[in-house]
């Protein structure tokens, strides 16, 4: 494992990169493909609203994904990551335009751990409502 | 109906293996907007120290629900997956999932709750490889929404 950021480096409160993700529905279409995950509240506005959604809504483990990014793009080797958790508290509806939605991830190292790992503490958001909580990863440092 | 408290610490027996390939993490990586050449360039992971491709932390998931389908779907436990969110998830990974691993996993479940109707289950996917060794945990909590009065 070679991470490109040092642990000597960081510190407590150290923020990452913050980072915007745009999801379409082509974008969900094609998540449902790659994850086999083709329940039809991410593809379905009728199903989506007779289940009682507000519209189609991205899988939570796309969100979950994206939010992981702004750890792996900061260490450089995803393989880096240790740990990694979220809670699902919101969802993020995807409306049917060419502009979708955006997913908003922000992080910052939360503690500095043994064996040259930290903690990261990660914010996702999406129309100003937090749509991951407890969201956290562990990962080694060079 | 709450669910029966006596199937907490069940576990059941290891999925039939499944084979990693290079095209399936790259089609993820696609999937989830993620250019990180580790994920599709065989030189650029072993310039990482990996003895091929690995695969986006998530990517496991997929083959861990998959094999959480012998729980949801225990007809003995009865949940409703009409019904079901999912509530939390969660990894702890001994190292990254790569291409050309046979991966099996052995899914437990650790606790079953119920609250102001809803029932929570918690499952462990214990996943390892072919030399049977660990390569990931997975958390998955599933919340099953209590039914609307009638």
């Amino acid at each position: 494992m070679t991470a490109k950021t040092a642990y000597d480096d960081v510190e407590v409160g150290t923020e990452l990169p913050a980072q915007t993700f745009p999801v379409t529905r082509a974008t969900l279409v094609q998540y449902a493909g790659a994850s086999g995950d083709f329940n039809p509240i991410h593809w379905n506005e009728k199903f989506a609203k007779e289940v009682g959604l507000p519209d189609v809504i991205a899988h939570g483990m796309f969100t979950m994904a994206e939010a992981i990014r702004v750890v792996t793009d900061w260490v450089g080797d995803p393989g880096a990551v240790v740990e990694y958790g979220v809670r699902f508290t919101k969802p993020v509806v995807v409306p049917n335009d060419d502009k979708g939605a955006l997913i908003e991830v922000v992080g910052k190292v939360a503690a500095k751990l043994d064996d040259n790992t930290v903690r990261v503490d990660l914010t996702a958001t999406s129309e100003g409502q937090k749509v991951l909580g407890m969201s956290r990863a562990v990962v080694r440092l060079a | 109906m709450a669910l029966d408290q006596s199937f907490v610490g069940r576990s059941y027996p290891p999925t039939a293996p499944y084979e990693v390939g290079r095209e399936k993490i790259r089609e993820f990586a696609e999937a989830v907007g993620d250019a990180n050449p580790a994920y599709t360039d065989p030189e650029a992971a072993k310039a990482l120290g990996h003895p091929d491709v690995i695969a986006p932390p998530t990517f496991v998931f997929a083959i861990t629900f998959k094999a959480a389908g012998v729980v949801v779907q225990d007809p003995q436990l009865g949940l409703d997956y009409s019904r079901v969110v999912h509530g939390d998830q969660k990894f702890a990974y001994a190292r990254p999932v790569r291409a050309g691993d046979r991966l099996t996993v052995t899914s437990t479940i650790e606790a079953i709750k119920s609250l102001a109707g809803n029932d929570i289950l918690d499952i462990r996917g214990e996943v390892h490889d072919e030399a049977g060794e660990h390569v990931v945990t997975a958390w998955t909590k599933l919340v099953a929404r209590a039914a609307e009065e009638a």
